[in-house]
């Protein structure tokens, strides 16, 4: 063992002081032990399955929520780990679905329908009828000024172009589905997805 | 992806261009690393940095941003040249033997048939020669000078490895060692996987890119086989999906394209869908696609989709032109053409290029509508937040309604995944506030709308009037009823031909074989036909058996077309149905019918002796080294220059760029030119965050806080750029103020006998969530597409960099 | 909250305790970390963040993927990434992911004053238990591997846990389950070396010819080993000490200087410690070092 004088005597307090605090008896055996492994915090937690949010690698999640589903108990997400039985992710998750909780639980989810007036500088939180009223009215009012019935070679072609819509490419599949029809019987063409960016 | 994510760990050699999978799709990339384990793989990345895909790899090439073609052809090249080809593979499986068309060529950068007027391509001449018989004429001895094979090798002798390197700046040894790797795959026994994302599909040239390694892999014969395959590593959840529901502009569900302007009616619509085969005995699928129509119009108008309208044809609205994407949108936008935007999950302003052009845009929108769980920035558009969104709120006139949505945790429904698999997830808890979900908002959107026009009438009200709806809660669907309808349900009993079984009317379908194109049937998506039968939902399967464990697990959710998870399976067997590769089989010919682990991608009862070929959705049967007349800028790949580029194209001066790209006047006076601006830039995600969500997500801020740009230790040098120091980036469209990474892991490549720096820009920040407040990499970029897709030019264009010092806290 | 029981313990900081003999049964644990697999996507720093409810604020780029820049109370994983020339002229980025190596002979719990503050079980986990931290520091002296961080906010000190909750109910740590490519590992330690030789036997085909495993027998082995592609120079790897040790005076400490300080009971010293816990450790004095040569003498003596 190298042991230099110096190193030696800067640690002799140490030496001493531990010692002595032993002898002071706050570290017999006997002494009752307190705290050492914290307690497992998902021991009834509830167990939904789902898939991450992120990727199209499309891992399969265990979201777990405090309460079990009684009527009383609010779900409330606790924590998100890997599902060991999917075939592609094994249970692993990356940094970013290994974070979903901050997501689902970002201070910036959106919480109620926000409306902004022409010219306005903040935004005023509205009701769901407000905003949803509001919406079909503007879209109808464009529709009916703008709708192209037939072209120029008086062909039917009924599409309407001045009002547009990009759709999520992390909504479900059913979700897109009921999307495609609402906006393709109103007629829109000026359509799109993430597939591009 | 033509394969599933499991089985890259069959592949031999796994070639990572045109993406960084380690850092975008983590989960997948674990398959790589169990390929190299397991299987002896060696990983090659070819990247213009040394990403973290690199950090793993066997073997590393740089390669400057948007010269993947000039890469890909002398790889072309040097397998022609060194007989390195699948020969019994190439002649049975592709068009290398069919003969084309006298008139067809190729002369100083441009193919026969080129209008500058219009930057378009009269293809007349980019066909087979088809003989009297209506099928393509074909040469199985090669000798014919105009056999597709030999046009190819005649197209890439001009890639030589001298050539390649003068453009990509990728060192000839290094060109050449990875020829060499991807070569060794040539053999019957062995497969290398291309896996690939947006650093192929975000270039002028992107579809291309992606043709020129799908050509590489069936010269190699590794389409079809297992650790094989073309795999678009792709990138939300449900992209695949939304694809494939037809979320864009000119789509229907399951690929059917929206009628044109010129298909005045439905017989005229079908005059060019009937895919006749153009080689005998071949099974060209597409022949179906009434069924497939008339399926989706039945479950788009139910009754008042008839025989006598022509299945409600004329409520389709047609286009007028190719598509309104994007690009398109804003610069409509931008010239006061539209009126109002529905974001749903969707951040335009970060998310497409040139953010000024993009605010200028929105700022003329009479209403924009965003439906997300996040504060977006764009949401915010029209608020001043310092440089980084300058904004007059004043004098913006466009009303914004931020509307709450609930997220994936919140809500019941499938997403289809890049293998095409179609699962199940579930519900863990409420949304925050009144925050409610896409159906209920788009439902109610639709109900006070058709309310609206029940009451005062207005243009064409029909197709709303007569939409389907016959959902429990109307103002609300249930997911599974929606699932269902895509699914599809028989309208009357429907008889099997061969087997006599009877499917009772009002149940649901069990696969896309029961569509009918009489309106007995009815398909929300053909190619999602048997994913909810009567037995199951069958994406909630959760069965994870593995035959083999060979990366199919055949039991877990369900993938489209038929629950069939490798794609071209067919030609994992030689012609006789013997399989190339005995130790890793998928299908074989067992004498009666196609057997194996996976569901035949084929008629199951189709004797191989009668010759169908693999490529069933050709009509050729054949897989295509010649793309006849399917792409806008040519039938073979041909290296064009970024739309901003450092250098001339060598190869053809005068057709620099891609020929038959969109370009809007405006953008195009918003290109740089190298003098101003030297450097050739690229961005892209970092592992740590997920597009413009997760810097949200306090985790991911932690992980990586701050935006910042990736520069080369020899430029930062030259630019008296510190590590961790600030700097001024800049494009012709604007700048960016962020701290550079002076890294080792870029150099500078010599191009055409120039020094070219490559700069790196992550793409992650903005002005709302937990991060630190950025600009957004799309400050710079420019505002252009691939001539097919129109998918934007994020990956190559020029910038210039400065030092600068720290920017005064407001 | 509850405690293992105490037979589960095999060594207690200051303490005079003897490892129980019942239960020596116990498989011992490792976590294998394959650094040539590692593809620094930081998963393992994120599901450590997440299990173990840390969130440290967000802080600045600093001219690295290396974030935060630092272990903290905070951060109990890291990845540290260092970009490295080989000599062949090719670059090789060394990314490792740093944290508490769980040593069989833990410096930290020697150094440590504080009775039962840090423990280890028969597992092999080294653990520290909150309630008994007096913010002392002596573990950051003590270990050979520059790990634990002593809060400013409730002057403890913290480190990785080997996420003792999960393995306690059979799982295994969190950053272990998340890490995307397998490049960390957890299982019976035995296994993890039989299995790091494989991978080195893969790593030398491969043109590695210095591939090892990283257990370094100065400090008993550890509980958490690497595989390195580089085990000759571990060093390259952001520091990675290429010959870790506990330091000579903590090794004093166990072996000669306890004795003395039972024997001769300074309650002086106590002022003196408590003061280097407060202001951190004086430079030494001309005084102390003549204090020290006559302790040394005294103790040399000693027979």
């Amino acid at each position: 063992m190298a042991l230099t004088r110096r190193e030696f005597i800067k640690f002799t307090g140490l030496g001493l002081a531990a010692s002595s605090l032993g002898m002071l008896g706050f570290g017999e055996s006997g002494v009752a032990q307190a705290a050492a492994v914290r307690p497992f915090k998902l021991a009834h937690a509830t167990e939904t399955r789902n898939t991450c949010t992120y990727c199209s690698v499309a891992c399969g999640i265990l979201i777990y929520s405090m309460g079990d589903r009684a009527k009383n108990a609010l779900s409330n997400i606790i924590h998100i780990e890997g599902d060991p039985d999917h075939p592609v992710n094994r249970g692993t998750l990356c940094p970013k679905g290994s974070a979903l909780l901050d997501i689902v639980h970002a201070p910036t989810r959106l919480k109620a329908p926000r409306y902004r007036k022409p010219g306005g500088t903040e935004f005023e939180e509205v009701s769901w009828d407000f905003a949803l009223d509001r919406i079909a009215r503007l879209m109808k009012d464009d529709r009916d000024k703008n709708f192209i019935a037939k072209n120029a070679d008086g062909t039917t072609v009924n599409r309407w172009i001045s009002t547009g819509m990009l759709a999520a490419s992390a909504s479900s599949s059913e979700t897109s589905f009921l999307t495609w029809k609402v906006m393709r019987s109103l007629g829109a063409v000026v359509f799109d997805n993430q597939a591009r960016v | 992806m033509t394969n599933t994510w499991q089985d890259i760990k069959n592949a031999n050699v796994v070639i990572v261009m045109g993406g960084n999978a380690a850092e975008a799709h983590p989960c997948g990339f674990k398959w790589v690393i169990e390929a190299k384990i397991e299987n002896g793989a060696k990983l090659v990345v070819v990247d213009p940095r040394f990403t973290r895909t690199a950090s793993v790899a066997d073997y590393y090439a740089p390669i400057r941003p948007g010269t993947d073609i000039a890469f890909l052809s002398g790889v072309i090249r040097y397998l022609l040249e060194n007989d390195k080809i699948q020969h019994e593979y190439v002649r049975s499986y592709t068009n290398a033997s069919l003969i084309v068309k006298d008139g067809f060529g190729f002369e100083d950068g441009l193919f026969t048939g080129y209008n500058e007027e219009t930057r378009s391509y009269d293809k007349t001449t980019w066909d087979y020669d088809i003989g009297e018989d209506g099928f393509a004429r074909i040469d199985d001895t090669w000798q014919d000078p105009r056999c597709v094979i030999n046009l190819l090798k005649k197209h890439v002798s001009r890639y030589t490895p001298e050539m390649v390197s003068r453009i990509t700046g990728t060192p000839q040894d290094k060109f050449l060692h990875v020829c060499e790797l991807i070569a060794s795959t040539s053999a019957p026994d062995k497969a290398m996987t291309s896996l690939f994302a947006l650093g192929w599909t975000q270039h002028s040239v992107g579809a291309q890119n992606i043709r020129n390694m799908a050509m590489v892999q069936l010269l190699l014969g590794n389409i079809g086989v297992a650790g094989g395959g073309m795999n678009a590593l792709r990138g939300h959840s449900n992209i695949q999906g939304l694809t494939d529901v037809g979320l864009l502009s000119n789509q229907m569900p399951g690929y059917m394209n929206l009628p044109s302007d010129k298909e005045t009616n439905f017989d005229v619509y079908m005059s060019t869908r009937g895919f006749k085969p153009l080689r005998p005995n071949q099974i060209s699928y597409y022949q179906n696609t009434r069924k497939l129509f008339v399926s989706f119009m039945k479950a788009l108008y139910g009754d008042a989709a008839t025989q006598e309208n022509n299945w409600a044809f004329d409520w389709l609205p047609k286009l007028d032109i190719p598509l309104y994407d994007i690009i398109k949108a804003f610069e409509m936008m931008n010239a006061g053409q539209m009126t109002g935007y529905i974001c749903q999950g969707f951040n335009p302003l970060q998310a497409f290029p040139d953010r000024g052009k993009i605010r200028r845009g929105l700022s003329k929108l009479k209403f924009l509508v965003t439906m997300d769980p996040l504060d977006t920035e764009t949401s915010r558009f029209w608020q001043d937040f310092g440089p980084q969104n300058p904004a007059d709120s004043a004098k913006i006139q466009t009303e914004v309604f931020q509307l709450p949505v609930t997220c994936f945790a919140e809500e019941n429904g499938s997403l289809v995944n890049s293998a095409r698999w179609l699962q199940w997830h579930w519900k863990a808890a409420e949304g925050p506030g009144i925050a409610r979900s896409d159906i209920w908002i788009m439902s109610g959107i639709f109900h006070r709308l058709r309310e609206l026009y029940r009451k005062e009438g207005g243009a064409f009200p029909d197709p709303l009037l007569n939409v389907t709806w016959k959902y429990t809660d109307p103002l609300s669907p249930d997911p599974e009823e929606l699932a269902k309808e895509m699914n599809g349900r028989a309208l009357a009993d429907l008889t099997d031909a061969t087997t006599g079984a009877v499917t009772t009317a009002g149940t649901l379908l069990d696969g896309v074989a029961q569509l009918r194109d009489d309106g007995t049937s009815a398909a929300g998506c053909w190619s999602f036909a048997g994913c909810f039968t009567e037995k199951r939902n069958q994406m909630a399967r959760r069965d994870a058996t593995d035959p083999r464990e060979q990366g199919i697990a055949p039991n877990w959710a369900w993938a489209w077309p038929a629950n069939r998870r490798i794609l071209y399976n067919r030609a994992s067997a030689d012609p006789a149905g013997k399989p190339w590769n005995p130790a890793k089989p998928i299908i074989a010919w067992n004498g009666t019918r196609w057997a194996g682990i996976d569901v035949p991608d084929y008629t199951p009862t189709l004797d191989p002796a009668k010759g169908a070929s693999p490529f069933i959705m050709n009509d050729e049967g054949l897989g295509r080294l010649f793309a006849r007349k399917l792409m806008a800028e040519g039938p073979f790949p041909e290296h064009y220059e970024p739309m901003e580029s450092p250098v001339e194209n060598v190869l053809h001066p005068k057709v620099k760029n891609n020929p038959a790209a969109r370009v809007f006047a405006d953008d195009r006076a918003n290109f740089g030119n190298p003098k101003n601006f030297p450097y050739v830039a690229t961005t892209y995600r970092l592992t740590e965050h997920f597009h413009f969500w997760t810097k949200h997500a306090l985790i991911n801020a932690i992980l990586q806080p701050e935006e910042f740009v990736e520069v080369g230790e020899v430029l930062a040098k030259e630019k008296g750029i510190e590590q961790g120091g600030w700097v001024k980036v800049s494009s012709k469209r604007g700048e960016v103020v962020c701290k550079a990474y002076v890294t080792k892991r870029i150099k500078p490549l010599m191009v055409d006998g120039k020094h070219t720096h490559v700069i790196g820009v992550p793409l992650h920040w903005g002005f709302t969530g937990q991060a630190r407040k950025g600009y957004g990499a799309n400050t710079l970029t420019p505002s252009v597409g691939d001539a097919n897709t129109q998918t934007p030019e994020f990956k190559a264009f020029l910038v210039n960099i400065e030092k600068t010092s720290a920017p005064v806290p407001a | 909250m509850s405690d293992l029981q105490s037979q589960d313990y095999v060594r207690r900081s200051a303490s005079t305790m003897t490892p129980p003999k019942a239960r020596s049964y116990e498989d011992q644990v490792a976590k294998l970390i394959d650094v040539s697999r590692c593809i620094g996507c930081k998963a393992c720093q994120s599901a450590c963040m997440e299990w173990n409810n840390l969130r440290q604020e967000v802080g600045h780029f600093e001219g690295s993927y290396q974030n935060p820049n630092d272990l903290s109370p905070d951060v109990w994983t890291l990845m540290r990434f260092a970009e490295y020339e080989n000599e062949h002229g090719n670059l090789e980025w060394l990314i490792r992911k740093d944290g508490c190596m769980h040593c069989e002979d833990p410096g930290c719990l020697k150094a440590c004053p504080s009775p039962g503050a840090i423990v280890q079980y028969a597992n092999g986990i080294v653990d520290f238990i909150s309630d008994k931290c007096i913010g002392c520091g002596y573990c950051v002296k003590g270990c050979p591997f520059d790990i634990p961080r002593i809060s400013k906010t409730d002057h403890k000190s913290y480190k990785c846990t080997l996420c003792s909750d999960r393995v306690s109910v059979g799982l295994e740590p969190a950053c272990v389950k998340a890490c995307p490519t397998g490049a960390i590992m957890f299982g019976a330690k035995s296994d993890m070396k039989d299995w790091a030789q494989e991978r080195i036997v893969d790593l030398k085909s491969r043109g590695f010819e210095n591939a090892g495993l990283y257990d370094p027998q100065a400090v008993g082995g550890t509980h958490v080993m690497y595989v390195l592609h580089h085990a000759d120079k571990p060093s390259l790897y952001s520091g990675l000490p290429d010959k870790p040790q506990i330091s000579p005076v903590v090794e004093a400490w166990k072996g000669i200087i306890k004795p003395l300080a039972v024997a001769g009971v300074v309650l002086a010293a106590l002022s003196g410690f408590f003061h280097w816990i407060t202001a951190g450790p004086n430079e030494v004095t001309e005084e102390d070092e003549a204090e020290g040569e006559r302790v040394l003498d005294e103790a040399e003596k000693t027979p």
